[in-house]
């Protein structure tokens, strides 16, 4: 176990590694950032010390170097646009998009996977169908619409719900959250239910698939041959059996969601991660883009590394080294 | 003589199906007594499994019980709500399938399933309930049943694993079991060991049996009576020593003459001539009569069912009686 872990890491360290290489030398071919440094009508002296500051007359290997040996001592070097240390930035925004996209995934699959294995139990009740009927729904509109849909049903027309940005917050860890606020709660609701639709019609899908072939294994019937309730069948052996698809999606749309949470964040005005990732973009803020890629890449490793645990958790068959 | 403990009575199961309606049991009517086992015989496909998923109430949909009576102590069962059925399903009744690797759940430890069905009809505690289980596993000869209780079937040997599926059968000492083919997916040194097992434990409990096999031998082997079945009917029962020695029906010693021990060193195995009937598009009349050798005309009319003492058959020209 121990020695699994540690092999992981290793790998783990080259994969971002590889990473930062690749997305280093991927954004300096994106465009010369001094541009956006300087006013356009700066003096070439200016300039030319700006360049030098920065360190762009350098080779790019020597940049990457540079960055790298900083990296390492955790620092990602400032952000041109807001001129403050890049790993505070992002570390500034991760909590808003961390508890937007966690709501998002948890209540989609909370929510879709009962709804899925009753769909898959009872797949000609007209219950069933229109649970299907939802999923097909989920899977075809495209978020931006649903976004816009929300916003204007419940935050216009109704004024049920606030239409954008994180509301009142409240320190936990010394980090800021709006899921600890009555208003900040209210705030979450319509990103989340944004961002969680999709996730959801994969759940349902995915769990009823799951049921509907589980319900016909012999698994079932000698269960049920036993004297099992259709309930105790239902969550404890099939939930059990249709698990790890459920899992490894789950993890897979977390950390996408978590990565690219763009539209809902610019949809809603949420200060979270997607957004920064498009401002800088648009900034060529350079920076920011070679670290938030870094931690997407990081992001990806951890939770299939944690996908991975849980597999071994979930099915004793994938448990190695123990007989 | 006392009542039996099973007496099926002209039990009719089928399948709708898109091509018309399949009737996989077409009017079987047998008595199982209090501590005898019954072998039930026949090929592949002649409706062995349905006629025992039938007496459990757990035909798969949408196939139903069209027809007949099964009565249980006398009492009819068939068409019981599911409450009741299930409170017989393990307790009174129980079954043991063909394959223990796809009866036992891979994902849950023995002891869980175990305590699962041990929990299905009854209110036990954690600690009670262990002991019962490890109970029940010496009992069908599982070595250190106390750890092998935290164990998952993957880590059992077939035969083992086919013996944690029979101690949960026994588990409430049930009056009936029904065993569909549970040495088919064995090795056959294992096979003739399980079989022996289950004969001593039915003895020594006095549960009955209904043991299942497309195998004559192993049947024979086993059963104080046997029942073979044809196209979804039993074309002849009687004891089992009777019905091998002097078979009445042509298709029974159609069976018989197939075995190896009983054909001649050197001879060919001589096996039955055309296919099993479609249940789809069954002849009328008498569904064997397309293969046998006996056939005449007026077999295209319905057998007449007849008595001989403990036997009976269901044949216009049955073999050793004389016209
Ligand atoms: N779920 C089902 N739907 C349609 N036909 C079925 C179904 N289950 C069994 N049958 C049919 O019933 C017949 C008897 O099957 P079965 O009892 O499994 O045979 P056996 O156990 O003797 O090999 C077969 O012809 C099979 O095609
Ligand atoms: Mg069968």
């Amino acid at each position: 176990m121990l020695g699994f872990l540690i092999q992981r890491i290793l790998q783990a360290a080259l994969v971002v590694l590889a990473m930062s290489a690749l997305v280093f030398a991927g954004v300096f071919a994106i465009g010369n950032p001094i541009d956006v440094l300087i006013s356009p009508d700066a003096t070439q002296d200016i300039r030319a010390a700006t360049i030098a500051k920065y360190g762009f007359d350098r080779p790019l290997w020597e940049q990457y170097f540079t960055f790298l040996g900083r990296a390492l001592h955790g620092d990602f070097g400032q952000s041109f646009v807001y001129n403050m240390p890049v790993g505070r930035l992002i570390l500034s925004r991760l909590p808003a998009t961390l508890e937007l996209t966690l709501a998002a995934v948890l209540g989609a699959t909370l929510l879709g996977v009962p709804l899925g294995m009753y769909a898959g139990y009872r797949p000609q009740s007209r219950f069933s169908k229109a649970v299907m009927a939802l999923s097909i729904l989920g899977f075809s509109v495209p978020t931006f619409w649903v976004g816009l849909v929300l916003i204007f049903a419940f935050a216009v027309n109704l004024g049920w719900l606030p239409a954008g940005g994180r509301g009142a917050t409240a320190p936990l860890f010394g980090v800021e959250w709006s899921f600890l606020t009555a208003d900040g709660l209210q705030h979450m609701i319509l990103p989340a239910i944004n961002l969680a639709l999709f996730k959801f019609a994969l759940m349902i899908r995915l769990a009823r698939a799951g049921t509907r072939e589980a319900m016909l294994t012999d698994t079932v019937k000698f269960a049920r041959a036993a004297g099992l309730s259709e309930r105790t069948v239902l969550l404890r052996h099939v939930l059990r059996l249709i698990a790890i698809p459920l899992v490894t999606v789950f993890g897979l749309e977390f950390g996408s969601t978590l990565a690219f949470a763009v539209v809902t964040e610019t949809i809603f005005s949420w200060p979270g991660l997607g957004k920064l990732i498009i401002d800088s973009i648009t900034s060529l803020d350079r920076p920011v883009m070679v670290a938030y890629l870094m931690l997407v890449a990081l992001f990806f490793i951890v939770i299939n590394l944690a996908v991975d645990l849980s597999y071994a958790a979930l099915d004793p068959r994938m448990r190695k080294g123990r007989a | 003589m006392s009542a039996p403990l099973l007496d099926v009575s002209g039990l009719e199961t089928q399948f709708p199906t898109r091509d018309g309606v399949v009737r996989a049991v077409n009017g079987v009517s047998f008595t199982v007594n209090r501590g005898e086992i019954l072998g039930l015989v026949g090929e592949s496909g002649s409706g062995k499994s349905v006629t025992g998923f039938s007496l459990i109430g757990l035909v798969d949909a949408p196939g139903r019980i069209a027809a007949g009576s099964v009565k249980l102590d006398g009492r009819d069962i068939v068409g019981l709500p599911n409450d009741e059925l299930r409170a017989i399903r393990g307790k009174r009744i129980s079954m043991v399938f063909q394959d223990p690797s796809m009866t036992l759940n891979p994902v849950l430890t023995v002891g869980d399933q175990m305590l699962l069905a041990l929990r299905a009809h009854e209110r036990i505690s954690a600690g009670d309930g262990r002991r019962r289980c490890v109970a029940a596993l010496e009992q069908v000869g599982i070595p250190d049943p106390g750890r092998r209780l935290d164990s998952y079937p993957h880590q059992f040997s077939g035969g083992m694993r086919q013996r944690v599926a029979i101690a949960i059968a026994l588990l409430h000492k049930p009056d009936l079991v029904i065993a569909d083919e549970p040495t088919t997916a064995l090795d056959v040194s294992i096979q003739a060991q399980i079989l022996t097992e289950m004969k001593a434990l039915a003895r020594d409990t006095g549960t009955a049996m209904i043991w299942i096999s497309h195998d004559l031998a192993t049947v024979s082997s086993m059963a104080d009576r046997i029942a073979v079945m044809y196209a979804g009917r039993i074309v002849e029962s009687g004891p089992t020593a009777t019905v091998l020695r002097d078979p009445r029906h042509p298709y029974t010693r159609g069976l018989l003459d197939s075995l190896p021990a009983i054909a001649q060193a050197g001879e060919d195995l001589a096996s039955i001539p055309g296919t099993t009937p479609s249940l789809l598009k069954l002849p009328p009349g008498c569904p064997f009569a397309p293969r046998c050798p006996r056939a005449q005309p007026v077999c295209a009319n319905e057998p007449p069912l007849a008595v001989e003492g403990d036997r009976t058959f269901l044949c216009h020209f049955p073999l050793g009686v004389r016209a």
